[in-house]
């Protein structure tokens, strides 16, 4: 299961998507909407993505995931569309027969979405002002960056 | 040689300061990935900060400078991600 949504989050179904009796293990990592970036406080996201190539990178980060740790079952799905503070943005459900391998797969699943698919989000303020994150740690120039960026 | 025409898809910050999810090029014909980026940096030099951080895709995939743009490719500027 990999996919971009416009709705809440179902992530307990995610979870259970991966499920599987020979697995021992299942790691879920929910992105959440906070309140604030450092000084800023934030009212709400706004999630924009160039879908069908986000969907795309997204198979392939997983599909990575699975060649590093083949045992692991791995589900994805990130919600584009305005979310309120506490929202679900991303979740990640991976099992595996033991837990090393289900954390490590997960952290994997997640750091390399947010370095290479291309979804954006825009924080809104309290005066409904809002500005596009584009992070200066993140140069996308070097298109064979992805992989080696995590 | 017929000059080559594509549309680049835009977004985020760069298709609020363009108010268009879209903008057209013409570009020469056997013209790369990098000289489209030259075209964009000469076309709003005001945005040449973000302009150079940005990746280009090609077909939905992330492409190299020295690849060559072909009639009919699906063109992107990807601006530094914050997914997640």
């Amino acid at each position: 299961m990999i996919s971009l949504t416009r709705q809440a989050i179902d992530y307990q179904a995610l979870t259970e998507a991966v499920r599987d009796p020979q697995h021992g293990a299942v790691v879920l990592f929910l992105g959440t909407v906070r309140d604030r970036t450092g000084e800023q406080a934030t009212a709400r996201l706004e999630y924009e993505a160039y879908a069908a190539m986000a969907e795309r990178e997204m198979r392939r980060v997983v599909e990575a995931a699975q060649q590093r740790w083949p045992q692991t079952r791995i589900a994805l799905i990130h919600r584009l569309g305005t979310l309120e503070v506490g929202e679900v943005s991303v979740a990640v459900a991976v099992s595996a027969p033991h837990r090393a391998e289900a954390f490590a797969a997960c952290r994997y699943v997640i750091d390399t979405l947010k370095a290479t698919v291309p979804i954006w989000k825009k924080e809104i303020g309290p005066d409904g002002t809002g500005e596009w994150v584009h992070p200066a740690d993140i140069s996308m120039s070097d298109p064979f960056r992805p992989e080696s960026a995590v | 040689m017929k000059p080559l025409l594509i549309e680049v898809r835009l977004f985020a910050a760069l298709r609020e300061a363009a108010a268009s999810s879209t903008v057209a090029l013409e570009l020469p014909a056997n013209a790369t990935v990098g000289d489209l980026r030259q075209l964009l940096v000469r076309r709003w030099p005001q945005w040449r900060t973000l302009l150079e951080r940005c990746a280009v895709a090609v077909n939905q995939a992330y492409a190299p400078d020295q690849q060559r743009l072909t009639a009919g490719d699906e063109v992107a500027l990807i601006p530094p991600v914050s997914g997640g």
